[in-house]
């Protein structure tokens, strides 16, 4: 039982309406990630990767097939189920951070415990510790406006962490980051897929991000043409 | 709730200026219902206080073939006085009459009245202090229309009983100030004695007026009409005024909601990413409808206190102070003061606030219906309008 699947894919298609006809971006998918992975998406623009991650974070669902996060599948779920899974066991990271203009630091990474009703203290306690993993709690005050590109996205790994879900989706994180913040945000990452157990899964086409991954999932067209497992010869970069 | 309202709050601040636009019409719209409704509830209540003290008092017990309302009625429309209850009522008789101040005819209604009443404001101690064969008191209205003041001798000419024409001089024995023009304009006031005695009508009355203490019981001949009845006619006029003031105020509540709904259109399309990455953290459709939604009741909520701030010292003002009208505004027939001082009761302030409240979240509500059918991932990418 150990190595259970948290995310299960099986023959999963998916079609988009366009003009008359339909664009097929995935084709009979079929995968599975365990607890703690730190596995990417790799492959060209176009070929399918975000659209995976939007199906197994609830945003979207699967034409054909099925995609089971956390035991649901993700096509029987109602928008109110989604939001539920997503809320509880699903943090996301997005290429421009998506951090809320109006709240301050703080506030952004204390947005998604507001949504699980956790007490005041318990939420500052969370909020402390979260900026704390990315180095950040000193900034809590300050809004998104004030903050540096690597800032923002470490604010936004903040936000998905604070909870401490189950997985992360992080969509292209690095693609809007210099060589240095880009690798260490990967590495902020990397040590907390070790402490925490949490399941990292990101789509990407960045070699730095692919150096930290220990899976790599090649897509192409809509297909997974490779699936390998990476042995990194050393840990620290 | 907490954070959609949190949300909001913040949101709006942000908006700025745009915010404070829309606040400003909305807070402006806010403080003209509320004043505009209040000059007219005061104008109401006050005519309603004139016209019990000058001329209805606790009600009229009205002869049966007596119509206020019908001249025609007037010559026939008189009665003995009913034998109950007479401490409790202030007897009116009514003749037509013609007046013939400085050689011109005027028709006038010449109204017997007992000089010792306390009931009306009408100052008839000036008819039992008067020495005069006829001693009269009329309005102002009437004595600038007839040119006549204190003092002055004018030829009267009335019917008797029988028909018969009488003439003679009476004496102005005083003149009054009064709101209520049903009083004034045309009208000739005389003791009740003296009229019993020109038209040889003695102890009779066209109607009777009910002091304080009356109880209304069945008398033959006799209808009682209470305030209700007798005020009908003044409240129509001002529930016809209030009418055609709604459509000011509507269009201008129009106009705020108008300004409210484009923003929140505007709002919704600039927010897109915000839309999707509320649906990424956790929140559910319904979750984010709500915080637009709430944005947009805050609006009438920061008018009402931008309104409240601006308004109350004017609302202060003015009903401590009153308004002061054009003059000659008590010459248009309908009975209203110089000054007019506005109520603004509870129920207007939160009936305002209520209709606001609710247009605002209303017209908040329609375009941000759209994010409760989106695609969160378009709504990611900004395309989900």
């Amino acid at each position: 039982m150990a190595n259970e699947n948290i995310i299960t894919i099986k023959n999963l298609t998916k079609r988009f309406p366009v003009g008359n006809g339909e664009f097929t971006a995935l084709k009979e998918i079929n995968l599975g990630f365990e607890k703690g992975e730190f596995a990417g998406i790799v492959g060209p623009s176009g070929s399918g990767k975000t659209t995976l991650l939007n199906i197994i974070g609830s945003l979207d669902s699967p034409s054909e097939g099925q995609a089971i996060v956390m035991g649901k599948r993700i096509s029987e779920l109602s928008h109110k189920e989604s939001a539920m899974l997503r809320n509880k066991y699903i943090g996301f990271i997005f290429q421009v951070y998506n951090l809320l203009p109006v709240y301050t630091v703080y506030e952004n990474v204390e947005f998604s415990l507001i949504l699980q009703k956790i007490g005041a203290p318990e939420r500052k306690k969370m909020v402390m510790e979260a900026l704390e993993w990315v180095g950040l709690q000193d900034m809590a005050n300050k809004k998104p406006s004030k903050l540096s590109g690597g800032e923002g996205q470490r604010v936004a790994i903040a936000r998905a962490m604070v909870k401490k879900p189950m997985i992360v989706l992080a969509d292209e994180p690095t693609a809007n980051l210099d060589a240095k913040n880009a690798h260490a945000i990967m590495q902020t990452m990397k040590n907390l897929n070790k402490e925490l157990k949490t399941t990292f899964l990101f789509s990407t086409h960045d070699e730095k991000v692919m150096s930290y991954l220990d899976r790599i999932i090649y897509l192409d067209d809509g297909k997974v043409v490779k699936d390998e497992m990476i042995t990194h010869k050393t840990e620290s970069r | 709730m907490k954070i959609a309202i949190r949300l909001a709050f913040k949101n709006l601040i942000k908006a700025g200026l745009r915010t404070w636009l829309n606040v400003t019409v909305l807070a402006f719209t806010f403080i003209f219902i509320v004043f505009y409704n209040g000059f007219i509830n005061g104008w109401q209540d006050q005519a309603e206080q004139d016209e019990i003290a000058w001329q209805y008092g606790q009600g009229q017990l009205l002869q049966e073939g007596f119509d206020p309302q019908d001249p025609f009625t007037f010559q026939e429309g008189h009665a003995l006085l009913p034998e109950d209850e007479q401490q409790n009522l202030v007897p009116v008789l009514i003749r037509q009459a013609t007046l013939y101040p400085e050689g011109r005819l005027m028709p006038v209604v010449i109204k017997g009245i007992r000089a010792d009443q306390q009931l009306l404001k009408l100052p008839t101690h000036l008819l039992e202090e008067s020495s005069a064969q006829i001693p009269a008191i009329i309005g102002k209205r009437f004595a600038t229309a007839a040119n006549l003041k204190k003092g002055d001798q004018v030829l009267l000419r009335w019917r008797d009983k029988y028909g018969t024409f009488d003439a003679s001089n009476f004496t102005v024995a005083g003149i009054f100030n009064t709101n209520s023009a049903a009083v004034d304009n045309g009208q000739i006031w005389v003791p009740l004695d003296k009229l019993w005695e020109m038209t040889g009508l003695t102890n009779e009355a066209s109607f009777l007026i009910a002091k304080p203490g009356y109880q209304a019981t069945a008398t033959e001949g006799w209808e009682f009409k209470d305030l209700d009845y007798l005020l009908s006619d003044l409240r129509a006029a001002v529930n016809m005024e209030r009418s055609t003031s709604a459509i000011i105020y509507l269009v201008l509540l129009c106009i705020a909601l108008l300004a409210i709904f484009d923003t929140q259109v505007l709002s919704i399309f600039r927010r897109q990413q915000e839309i999707g990455t509320y649906i990424a953290l956790g929140m559910t459709r319904k979750q984010v409808l709500g915080i637009f939604t709430v944005e947009g009741s805050m609006y009438s909520i920061f008018a009402m206190v931008v309104g409240g701030l601006i308004g109350l010292p004017i609302f202060i003002y003015t009903a401590t102070q009153g308004i002061g009208l054009f003059d000659g505004i008590d010459e248009m027939g309908i009975s209203i003061a110089n000054r007019v001082y506005p109520t603004f009761g509870f129920g207007l302030v939160a009936g305002t606030v209520i209709l606001l409240l609710i247009s605002a979240t209303l017209v908040s509500f329609l375009p941000a219906r759209k994010i409760a059918t989106m695609n969160p991932v378009n709504a990611l990418k900004g395309k989900m309008l």
